[in-house]
């Protein structure tokens, strides 16, 4: 259906690829063109069928009501029905909503300020540098599921190494279980793997500002925190932007690990689960799920729309 | 090319600052700071190698009384994990290089020449990489149902549980960071040469495929160690778009594996451990361009 009415625009940059502006396409021979036009367009038909095309299927389905199994003929279009349900009746909505900002604020908080300040250590001449790095850096290539699955030994309430360490072993606390400290016991194994990516990026920052900015401040006599807090760090903005982006959307996307652990229930309920309920679970309520999906749409849009500008409004100054 | 032969000579040892009880002090949070990260994988490993019986008996803190591979060996078999790795391999390659055959065709065409509408394509493909699936995947799901395919494709029928239909929204999706920072590196190649090659009468394809494309190796392979580990990794499409547990990646197989022995977290272990370890292989042989891959996508961004 919406397949249908979105294929137009995607077939529409194969038509005039060759536009020719200025002095630099000049003389694009036929092939040339063809050539050119391929190139460009078969990657923007894949893109856009495969990821836009089902963005605003997600839109269009938020209106209706439907099982997904039958034809499209069963499609009942109820207007925001969908929202209205989800906003006042449907109960784990609101819980999902908590917990997603819980998520993001931890991830915000916690990961953020540790990897900047490794990485305001790790930036010097430093014997064994390399090795502290690659240490905490190592998280990061594991996956979100297996995370799930490595820090359940930590926390499994028989023997786990969490509560033998604590001295709990006679009363074991249930980090997984307890659905009032089970979020909090994921987001400890998230921000695990979260830190060393943020530490990565802001000692890419670090490294990009230019000593000269701090032997000047050195030499107007601020401290070497000053320095920091007045003049690295809004330098780094660019990188503080890219920080706040990615966090925010790896906060969104959240699913791997709460699935892996108890399928998203039992106080782990997230936005995405509400999503994927749908298809794989036992709900199967099309309509619901995919005004989740827009809701999750809208609030990454929030940071996506400034990123773009911020980056690529940029790039036509120069 | 003398400075950097002197360098290790003499100057080094000059230059590093003396051992002072700060310095100590940093070595020392340093080396906790990395234990405690190294830690829950360090644990892992431990039980990996104890036996059910031991463990049982003793618990998880306890000193191992013998170290084994067995559990190693078990989840190998159990786990059926050589079927895996290859639904994975089957998966994860294919994606890998046309992902980064058509967005360098993107990059090339957005930073060499200048159209209308390059930077609306280029924000669409950031954008698009930048969605949490979940905004994507309930369409995507039907839709896949919806396409055909001959039998000798997909046992289906359809894109839905075949191997071809998580590759194709690997490339669709990946495809978005790749281009980024592609087109960015691309443009930091001299315009010069390509107009040169131009003027020589070389075709559009020749100056793509001879000319930009070798320049840009060192992206290219930070790219793709970057996207093999997330490719790899993907636990979602793979869980949504492939109803067969037989054809499950194995990253996603690790959901049959824990069904199959809730109670034995020893295998469990040795089941994560070896899952992870094509990732840690190729983070530990090419950390290098991993850190770059992901740092040039940030900073020039």
């Amino acid at each position: 259906m919406t397949a249908l009415q979105e294929k137009p625009k995607a077939v529409a940059p194969v038509g005039p690829p060759p536009r020719r502006r200025g002095k630099r396409a000049t003389a694009l021979a036929g092939t040339d063109k063809l050539v050119l036009g391929l190139m460009l367009g078969i990657p923007t038909i894949v893109h856009l069928m495969f990821v836009w095309v089902p963005t605003l299927g997600s839109i269009a389905l938020s209106f209706s009501r439907w099982n997904g199994i039958g034809g499209f003929e069963d499609i009942e279009w109820i207007g925001v029905g969908n929202y209205v349900e989800i906003f006042t009746e449907y109960p784990r909505f609101w819980p999902a909503v908590q917990h997603n900002l819980i998520w993001l604020a931890f991830l915000l908080v916690v990961p953020t300020c540790a990897g900047l300040l490794l990485a305001v250590l790790l930036d010097r001449e430093l014997k064994f540098s390399r090795i502290y790095q690659s240490a905490l850096y190592m998280p990061m290539v594991l996956s979100l599921a297996l995370i799930g699955f490595i820090w359940q030994l930590i926390y499994t309430p028989d023997g786990g190494l969490l509560n033998s360490l604590l001295g709990l072993s006679d009363n074991p606390v249930d980090w997984i279980g307890d659905s009032d400290i089970n979020l909090y016991a994921v987001l400890v194994a998230a921000a695990w793997r979260h830190t060393g990516y943020i530490m990565l990026l802001y000692l890419a920052g670090l490294k990009s500002v230019d000593p000269a900015l701090k032997e000047a401040a050195a030499l107007d006599g601020a401290s070497a925190t000053q320095t920091f807090f007045r003049v690295t760090f809004p330098v780094m903005k660019p990188v503080n932007i890219v920080v706040a982006v990615v966090t925010v959307i790896e906060a969104l996307r959240a699913f791997d690990i709460v699935y892996v652990i108890n399928k998203g229930r039992n106080g782990l309920e997230l936005l995405s689960v509400l999503v994927t309920d749908n298809i794989i679970g036992e709900a199967s309520r099309i309509g619901r799920g995919s005004a989740v999906a827009v809701i999750l749409l809208t609030i990454s849009l929030g940071v996506i729309i400034p990123y773009l500008y911020q980056t690529f409004s940029k790039e036509n100054r120069t | 090319m003398t400075a950097t032969l002197e360098r290790p000579s003499v100057p080094v040892k000059n230059k590093r600052p003396p051992i002072t009880p700060a310095r100590a002090a940093l070595h020392v949070f340093l080396v906790l700071t990395c234990l405690v990260t190294l830690a829950p994988l360090l644990w892992a490993v431990y039980a990996s190698l104890r036996t059910y019986d031991d463990t049982s008996v003793n618990g998880y803190f306890s000193i191992a009384k013998s170290l084994t591979l067995d559990n190693f060996a078990k989840a190998w078999e159990i786990g059926n994990l050589p079927h895996f790795y290859w639904n994975t391999f089957l998966i994860t390659i294919p994606a890998l290089i046309i992902t980064l055959l058509l967005s360098s065709m993107v990059a090339f065409g957005v930073s060499r020449f200048s159209f209308k509408f390059n930077l609306l394509l280029l924000m669409v493909f950031t954008a698009g990489n930048l969605l949490p699936q979940q905004v994507i995947v309930t369409p995507l799901w039907r839709l896949y149902r919806l396409i055909e395919l001959p039998a000798w494709m997909s046992a289906s029928e359809s894109l839905i549980d075949s191997a071809l239909g998580v590759i194709l929204i690997h490339i669709a999706f990946q495809m978005g960071f790749c281009t980024f920072v592609l087109s960015n590196y691309m443009k930091t190649i001299p315009y010069e040469l390509t107009e040169a090659a131009r003027v020589d009468g070389a075709s559009v394809f020749r100056q793509y495929w001879q000319l930009t494309l070798p320049l840009c190796r060192p992206v290219l392979a930070a790219l793709a160690t970057l996207e093999f580990t997330w490719i790899y990794n993907d636990f979602l499409w793979a869980l949504v778009l492939i109803q067969d547990g037989d054809k499950m990646p194995v990253t996603s197989a690790l959901q049959n594996l824990r069904g199959t022995f809730f109670t034995d977290n020893n295998l469990i272990a040795a089941g994560s451990l070896l899952v992870a370890l094509p990732t840690l292989v190729v983070f530990f042989v090419l950390q290098r361009q991993f850190v770059g891959g992901l740092t040039l996508g940030s900073t020039k961004g």
